[in-house]
Order: C-alpha cells, then structure tokens, then sequence
C-alpha cells in the first residue's frame, strides 16, 4: 500500500516554523517497491526489559512519579483491519509538569526525579498493546509567541517493513491547544481525529488509573490479500 | 475497535494513523546509549565488528537544512542486506544472516562531537540484481513525515550505472546518493554520505 499523503502532513507547513528550512523542496522520485522497501528489522522479547512498558515503575528512585496515572492500549493493524502482530512499539513523553528529562529541555517546569518517560512493548498475537504512563503535561515551546503543545505521547512503529515505518503523537480528549497547535494541524483536517486517543471507562482500572484507547493503522503490504467482512 | 474505524463496507479501507514529527526530545527514547541515558537501546551505529566475519566499512556524515547549517537534532536510520544480498528478516523467511547480522542501525545526530552520524557496517551485497545500497529513513524536528534515501557506494560503477532507481533519477541529482570511498580507518574503508534537505545539492528523496 501506497503512503496515503491524504491524511499524513505535507513536508512543508510554514506554520510550523522549522519546517521551512528542513523539508524537501523537489518532488519525492516513484519508487517501485523491491525486496529492500517490503523487509524491515524484527524485534522480539529479548528487548522488552520487565518494566519497559510500565513508565510509572521503570523510572522509579525513591518513590512514585508524580501525576495522574493513566493506562494506554489499543490495536496496531493494517488497512485491511488486519492485526499486526508482535511489532515493537516505543513511546517518549514528558513528565506530567510538562518537562522531558531530555538533557537540552530547557522548560523550568521541575523534572520528577522518579519519572523517566520512555517505554516500550510489543503488539500481542491479536495487535493489541498496553502501557501505564502518568498523563503528560503541556508545555511551551518557541515556535511563536505563547505557543504551548497539546499533551500528547510520542508513537514510534515499524510494522512489517520499512515502507510501515511510523513516528506520531497521541494526543488526549478535548484538548482546548489543539487549534493552536501547528504540528496538530499540520496533518489534513479529515485525519486529525486519528491522534486523539477515546477515554474509556471499561479501559479504567478501579482505584488505579484512567484508560484511554489509541488504535493504529499502518501501511500493510501489497501481497496481503484483502480480508472481507 | 474505535468507532472511528469501523468498516461499514467489504472494501472500505481504514485510513493511515498520520505522522507527526519526531521532534527534539527523542534520544532518551530512541537513542539512550548513544547520549547516555540510563536505558537500553535496541539499535546504534554499529551494526558489525569483527566477529561478523565480513568486510567491515563505516559510514559517516551530516544532515544539512536549507542554509548549509548541520543539524543536531535528527534521527538517521539505516537498513541493509547482508555481504551476500540477503536481508535479514522473519517477515520473508529469509534464513538467519550466516553473518549474524540484522541490517538495522539508528543514531541521533547530535552526540558526536562532530555533529553527524557514524554507521560502522559490514558492504551490502547485491539484493535481486540492484546495486548494492543502504536504505534510510530521516526524521527531525521540523520533519512532519519522515524522508527515504538511499546509499550506494562510488566504488561500484559498473553496477550502479545498471541500477534501476539510480537511473529513474534525472542524471544531474544521481550523485546525492553516492557515497564517496574518501579514506580508511583501523584498514577498513569510509564513506562519506551527506544528506541535503534542502538546495542545489538537495538530497533525492524517495517516495517509498
Ligand atoms: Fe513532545
């Protein structure tokens, strides 16, 4: 399958100020998919330490991090609705003040010294993935004058192959910073709902954290026969 | 399934997840080792040493935005076959590497002290009758949607000039994706390979 620019952002988004000396100028040249685009790395278990997918535990120093704690799950598949079995998925965020423990975040909002805000798991045999996280903070940026990004989690996917790769963000219910939002808006107005996560109440886990559901569909293969329902 | 991608009809197609930029925070993540955060990475610029038991080659270089300015903040990913052509994944049932090799590599730009990004590798083989070439993905801040490129090598005249996605680009913009055999280290050869976004001497990008 062919990448679909009808719902992923254009190279150049002026609103979004770094993109003007960053993307390419000249047209993307067809390539015909070989043997070197429909293979890509495959990872198993033996990357997934016990407490990668659980970033309110793998940053642990002397406590709990603090915020709202949160469960992330949903479906990896493919455009045919197919599931996309045992692909690794790796997720960044901040802490719930808005601030990366990133050496350059320059943000004065206070890192957590119990938070590190990095994870990472893999799809199960029915796609499905599962992440506790505490709830990311915004926080501002110098794009323009009061600019503040929407709270989101950054997604990073292979897939089957090269040709799936994918990085995105999550973003959350609601979020009065989306119109404001130049890397939000950079995707075209059909698609943006796709990044924002449902909260569900059947996700929640009593007394214990907030579920919301984030489903991805990624490039699938060519050869894939089309599954009908 | 999310009631936003319910299929109503038997060839309706769900629509791709979009991407959005990996932005400027994505080492402690994607890159720990590399700029040392307490956190294991899955993938870094050496692919093979010596125990591979193949000819070893480093490939190195920088990213470059629209004003010539190196760039510090992008993600360089590489993808490759082995000394034999041969990829090395379970998707096609490609039997294991004999060079225990997987063909992935990822760096970050800006933890050299040059700022830029070093691959030491083993040379690609030919895959179904291509040139040999190294596969990349970048991603930066400011780079909503990730680019392909591709690396060949300048010692391979003969088949690079046979190579079919060399010659679907327009002959004046082959060069951006050949790299330059410019010197050896420790006995092995180095290849220069920038990346352009933008310019006279603008990167092709592929549309994969
Ligand atoms: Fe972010």
């Amino acid at each position: 399958m062919q990448r679909d620019w009808s719902v992923h952002p254009p190279y150049l988004y002026p609103d979004y100020k770094s993109t003007v000396l960053r993307t390419p100028t000249k047209l993307l040249v067809p390539l015909k998919h070989s043997l070197s685009e429909i293979t890509g790395p495959v990872y198993g278990h033996e990357v997934i330490g016990k407490y990668d997918h659980d970033l309110t535990k793998n940053g642990i120093k002397d406590g709990e991090p603090l915020g709202e704690r949160i469960v992330v799950c949903g479906k990896v598949m493919d455009e045919c609705g197919k599931p996309i079995r045992n692909t690794l998925i790796e997720i960044w965020q901040a802490n719930a003040a808005g601030r990366y423990i990133h050496k350059v975040d320059q943000h004065n909002a206070p890192p957590d010294p119990n938070f590190f805000g990095a994870g990472r798991c893999l799809t199960d045999d029915e796609g499905n993935y599962k992440f506790y996280t505490i709830k990311p903070g915004a926080y501002p940026w110098g794009n323009h004058y009061n600019a503040w990004r929407p709270n989101h989690i950054h997604f990073s996917l292979f897939g089957n192959n090269i040709a799936s790769r994918l990085i995105t963000q999550m973003y959350f219910p609601g979020d009065p910073l989306f119109e404001f939002d130049p890397i939000f808006n950079g995707v075209p107005a059909k698609a943006r709902s796709l990044l924002i996560s449902k909260f569900k109440l059947e996700l929640t886990e009593p007394g214990f954290a907030l579920g919301y559901e984030f489903n991805i569909v990624l490039r699938g293969n060519n050869e894939t026969p089309f599954e009908t329902k | 399934m999310n009631n936003k991608i319910k299929m109503s009809g038997a060839n309706e197609k769900l629509l791709q997840t979009p991407s959005q930029t990996a932005g400027p925070f994505f080492a402690y993540g994607l890159t720990p080792e590399q700029y040392q955060y307490d956190f294991t990475s899955i993938a870094d610029g050496g692919l093979a040493d010596e125990k591979n038991g193949a000819a070893l080659i480093t490939i190195a270089g920088q990213v470059f935005d629209g004003e010539d300015q190196p760039i510090s903040d992008a993600l360089i990913e590489i993808w490759q076959a082995d000394a034999d052509g041969n990829y090395h994944t379970q998707y096609h049932n490609i039997p294991i590497s004999p060079y225990h090799f997987t063909g992935f590599g990822r760096m970050g730009t800006g933890a050299n002290t040059e700022t830029g990004f070093t691959f030491q590798t083993i040379k690609p083989g030919s895959a179904e009758g291509q040139a040999p070439h190294v596969n990349v993905i970048v991603f930066m801040r400011g780079l909503l949607t990730h680019a392909y490129t591709r690396i060949y090598f300048s010692d391979e005249v003969a088949a690079n000039s046979k190579d079919i996605v060399l010659n679907s680009v327009e002959e004046k913009r082959r060069d951006t994706l050949i790299s330059q055999l410019t010197a050896t280290a420790e006995g092995h050869p180095v290849y220069k390979f920038d990346i352009h976004m933008q310019g006279g001497k603008e990167t092709v990008f592929f549309d994969v």
